[in-house]
């Protein structure tokens, strides 16, 4: 019913600036079962762009995330990530998988490689450059994240913010024209959110396009360029982070951010 | 001390009965007593009961003749051998059956424990009902199936399922032809040596190109050709210029029995039947359970960088699962090792069946028998479980 609606507009958009796109969704559904988690997610994401997407648990923001890498296969609609549409084709899926580096909420570094076997696999055996080369990339943003000192050690023996920061270096070293964060701040301590959050502004600031599910909102407020928040599978509300937190529109946005904004 | 003035240093210390380190000193202190007495009682009395019936002891009785054939010997041996052959020869027959039987438990565990995690439907079923039916029924059962439901009813040696004329089925055993070479033979295996030398070589080679050029070269589809390939063109080659490099030695029958090639008992094939298949559906619910212990999000951290469902198996999964999997391997290792023994029930000739059973009834020798036995046992499973430890350390996580 509401799919023509708000399809059209949409695609009206993003047909006149498609060439600065990266990341265009149109009336993408997706269902686990009966369950539907995504409904009609109209999104396009420009180049360069710094999404912050919020919601309860369970309103789909990770899944929306996790289906540009295909992660999660959408069911109906398209997604569509630097000119390449996401289809059952392998090949073209490996590409898109390239291109776009994920964080996640439990780091899921390689327990049994060294941190530097971590950074340095993905370039080794996917882009298969030279080892020295992977070795001297891998060592340049290790140094961006600040722990080139741990370089030898195994993930078991840092510390979880030391990980997420060599889970953001792994990333990187694939040089990703899109970063996925995906609540990269939640499984950590207090006093460790910060180290990771500083090298996320200090990528926002090198212009990475990037979109992150979380719940720090002094990040959304201070780096994003639009604020996007989700609740039972919809995009509710989007808009630049100061109207957004200063004058919600819908009641679902305002009770959410009154939930999380006083306390 | 003795007015209780306390010194600085040492906390005031509790009556020595209530003090813990006391206490385990002497609970240790009486159960070695026990062990000593039980294990003097138990001596003094076989010594004893061992004097008055006139049995001598020692080890004498191995250079007695042990008087009796075997049916599978892989060392010369005959009825005019002495009970130090029999051992010998028992002792090959349990390792042969162990190692064999270890060998394709392995094989066809892994297999079905990949198998059961397939998201292919009818895979993943036939996987789950094989477990489900040959670990839940009794091995002695199933060597016995194999053995008296299989095996035996096959046809005579006259009435023998013949594939080409060259291999023989019958209740008398599996008949292979048995292969023979000759001096035209020296090429094929100077150029397959050369072939495994070379291919070794090409992998380290191709692993310095890959570290210095980040390419990759196909060292598999070489190697094969150059194990495989190469030795097959040289045996074509010299057949033409020497004839036929190999020659086998095809079973015949006459009279009543087949001669010649190489017979594989059907006690051999039941008891390694029985083993591998029981032993498999253990190890492939422990392969299972290794690969299920790691986490998806290792699975979904190498998607997202790209790497491919092969490679993320080889460099990120089996080597995760690999650690659980070990320890279960072990002792599944162990497990067949020990199992081989029910080999007397069908009278496959391992240690338990001659040694242990013939030669300790003809020679009364049963203290030194069972305690050899034992020693073997004990020996085969401390080695196989040192190798595995040593192993599963070389492979284990680092963690801080």
């Amino acid at each position: 019913m509401s799919t023509e609606v708000s399809e059209t507009p949409r695609e009206s958009i993003a047909s006149t600036a498609s060439t600065n796109v990266a990341v265009q969704m149109i009336g993408v559904h997706k269902w686990y079962g009966q369950f539907h988690v995504l409904k009609d997610i109209n999104l396009s994401v420009h180049r360069g762009e710094r999404i912050v997407i919020c919601g309860p648990s369970g309103s789909g923001k990770s899944t929306l995330i996790r289906c540009i890498n295909r992660l999660e296969e959408h069911q109906q609609g398209q997604i569509i990530v630097e000119g390449n549409e996401l289809t059952n084709d392998v090949k073209k899926i490996d590409e898109i998988r390239r291109e776009v580096g994920m964080v996640f909420q439990h780091f899921n570094l390689f327990p049994h490689l060294t941190v530097l076997e971590n950074l340095t696999l993905a370039p080794l055996w996917v882009r298969k450059v030279p080892k020295a080369e992977a070795e001297a990339t891998a060592m340049k943003y290790l140094e961006r994240v600040k722990i080139p000192e741990q370089a030898l050690k195994f993930p078991g023996q840092l510390s979880g913010g030391q990980q997420q920061r060599v889970a953001i270096a792994r990333s990187l070293c694939m040089n990703p024209r899109i970063m996925l964060f995906d609540e990269p701040t939640s499984a950590l301590d207090p006093e460790m959110i910060n180290e990771v959050l500083d090298v996320m502004v200090s990528l926002a600031e090198e212009g990475m396009t990037m979109m992150c599910v979380t719940h720090e909102m002094g990040f959304a407020r201070t780096v994003a360029d639009r604020v996007i928040f989700m609740d039972g599978g919809e995009i509710i509300e989007q808009n630049e982070p100061e109207p957004f937190f200063s004058n919600p529109q819908h009641e679902r946005t305002k009770e959410f951010l009154g939930q999380i904004l006083h306390h | 001390m003795a007015n209780g003035i306390p010194t600085g240093a040492t906390p005031a210390r509790a009556v020595w009965w209530r003090d813990p380190r006391w206490r385990s000193l002497i609970y240790q202190a009486i159960a070695l007593a026990a062990v000593v007495a039980v294990g003097w009682y138990l001596v003094d009395n076989t010594l004893s009961n061992m004097e008055r019936r006139g049995i001598t002891s020692g080890f004498d009785f191995l250079s007695n003749t042990a008087g009796f054939d075997i049916i599978q010997a892989l060392v010369p041996y005959s009825a005019t051998s002495t009970y130090g052959s029999v051992f010998l020869v028992g002792l090959i027959n349990t390792l042969l059956i162990a190692a064999v039987g270890v060998v394709f438990a392995t094989m066809l565990g892994f297999i079905i424990g990949v198998a059961r995690l397939s998201s292919n439907w009818l895979i993943s079923t036939l996987a789950t009902i094989y477990i489900e039916t040959f670990r839940n029924i009794p091995l002695l059962l199933q060597i016995l199936f194999w053995y008296h439901a299989v095996l035996k009813p096959l046809p005579g040696p006259r009435e023998s399922i013949n594939f080409l004329d060259v291999i023989f089925v019958n209740n008398r055993g599996l008949y292979l032809p048995l292969p023979g070479f000759n001096q035209a033979f020296l090429p094929v295996f100077v150029v397959l040596v050369a072939g495994i030398v070379g291919t070794i070589m090409l992998r380290r080679w191709s692993r310095k190109r890959q570290a210095a050029t980040g390419q990759l070269f196909p060292v598999v589809r070489w190697g094969l050709f150059a194990i495989l390939g190469l030795p097959a063109l040289v045996f074509v080659l010299m057949s033409f210029i020497s004839g036929p490099p190999m020659e086998f030695g095809i079973a015949k029958l006459t009279g009543f029995n087949f001669e010649g090639g190489m017979v594989v008992i059907p006690e051999f094939v039941a008891l390694l039947v029985a083993l591998s298949v029981y032993t498999a559906a253990f190890i492939a619910e422990a392969v299972r359970s290794g690969i299920q212990a790691v986490s998806h999000g290792q699975t979904e951290a190498a998607y997202a960088l790209g790497v491919r469902p092969a490679p993320t198996m080889k460099l990120i999964i089996i080597p995760q699962a690999m650690r659980v999997i070990i320890p279960q391997l072990t002792n599944q290792y162990l497990n067949l090792t020990k199992n081989s023994s029910l080999a007397v029930f069908i009278a496959y000739p391992d240690l338990v069946a001659v040694f242990m059973g013939t030669s300790l009834n003809q020679t009364g020798q049963a203290v030194e028998i069972v305690a050899m036995t034992m020693a073997i046992y004990l020996t085969i499973s401390l080695v196989t479980s040192a190798v595995m430890n040593w192993y599963n350390a070389r492979i284990s996580l680092v963690e801080r």
